[in-house]
């Protein structure tokens, strides 16, 4: 294991971005998801009939809203367990 | 609980073994994948199972149809055609007999496809294993291979449908036109090169955020099973901290498997409805 303290700054480095791709995720979508509940909440204390609708669009809007840190999620738990970056240094 | 597979690597060489496709290579199964033609046999295997699946099961409920007392299987048919029915009257204004077939399809396979994200994570690999295949992923939505594929048909389909309804100049025509509107030549050539970057990056980007979306979340999905999974990977029943984690392992399934069941039916409903979003704009005449 010669090379084991530029292995070691690999994983840190990469355990650096990890948190960054979950942490900042997380933030955009929890702006995002008030801001979609409050408005939903908003519009059907306003117009009761309209809730079924509005729920739907709402469940729509949430999916697509999802997405985008759940990619990030996904890269993230890929990056921690089966990091591509250490396979030079394990020879795998 | 898990059954690990070759290899004393723990949890590392579970996950890696996981998240490997059966790939086949100038017809021999290959551990990685060099060649251009190499495809992921798995992913097609069970896209094309699932298909049948659909047909079968829809033609069933098809030819038994009646307007008496309907059974659970038409019900259920009844209610999906319906919902997809309704959808597609609501977002899309023109004439075509083509969107609410393709919706329905799309809906109904990718859901079937998400759906085997709620098998057990080790059984059918597991069965496979036993059959003599090593590798073996079963949800053809986490391989970007299956929904870039799906996303650039419909992206074609978009373009076909542009084009029947507009014409070639019409369609065309659009890219230079809108969504920058402008009166006298001069406005007209000042606006049209905006124009047509805005369209090439509108373009790229739809087929790449509709794979991407799919994608990324039965992937996430799928890893976050596996994880669970790997709780009590290699642990025996001799220690006390087995029970412990298995209790975790349980509840940990329980709520995530909950949460997937509406995560997998709000992708396929995204992605069929989407698509029928991205048509009606394509047949809209502005």
């Amino acid at each position: 294991m010669g090379n084991a303290p530029q292995l070691a700054q690999v994983m840190s480095y990469t355990l650096i971005a990890v948190g960054l791709l979950i942490g900042l995720g997380a933030l955009g979508t929890a702006i995002g998801f008030a801001l979609l509940g409050g408005k939903f909440l908003e519009g059907s204390a306003r117009q009761p009939e309209l809730t079924p609708m509005l729920q739907t669009k709402m469940f729509i809007v949430a999916g697509l809203l999802d997405a985008v840190p759940i990619i990030g999620v996904a890269i993230a738990l890929l990056l921690i367990f089966s990091n591509p970056f250490t396979g030079s240094f394990t020879g795998k | 609980m898990a059954a690990s597979e070759g290899g004393s690597g723990g949890l590392t060489e579970y996950i890696g073994h996981h998240l490997t496709h059966l790939t086949v290579d100038d017809g021999h199964v290959v551990d990685h994948a060099h060649g251009f033609w190499a495809f992921h046999l798995d992913s097609v295997a069970i896209t094309l199972g699932l298909a049948f699946v659909f047909i079968v099961l829809f033609g069933l409920a098809a030819r038994r149809a009646t307007s008496g007392v309907p059974g659970k299987l038409q019900a259920a048919f009844e209610i999906l055609v319906e919902m997809v029915d309704g959808t597609v009257k609501e977002t899309f204004h023109g004439k075509s007999k083509l969107i609410a077939p393709l919706a329905i399809t799309i809906f109904a396979l990718v859901f079937l496809m998400n759906f085997m994200d709620l098998i057990p994570v080790d059984f059918l690999p597991w069965a496979a294993h036993e059959a003599g295949i090593d590798h073996l992923r079963v949800v053809p939505t986490a391989d970007i291979n299956t929904t870039l594929g799906m996303s650039i048909t419909v992206f074609l389909l978009i373009w076909y449908v542009g084009i029947a309804e507009k014409g070639v100049v019409g369609f065309f025509g659009e890219w230079f036109t809108a969504p920058f509107h402008a009166h006298g030549v001069v406005g007209k050539v000042l606006t049209a090169a905006p124009n047509l970057l805005l369209r090439v990056i509108e373009e790229l980007v739809r087929p790449l955020s509709l794979s991407l979306r799919l994608f990324g979340n039965m992937y996430a999905g799928e890893l976050i099973f596996v994880l669970i999974a790997g709780l009590t990977l290699e642990s025996s029943f001799a220690h006390g901290s087995t029970y412990v984690w298995s209790a975790v392992q349980f509840v940990a399934d329980v709520i995530w498997t909950l949460f997937h069941i509406l995560i997998i039916t709000l992708q396929a409903f995204i992605f069929g409805m989407l698509t029928i979003v991205y048509l009606s704009q394509a047949a809209e005449k502005h």
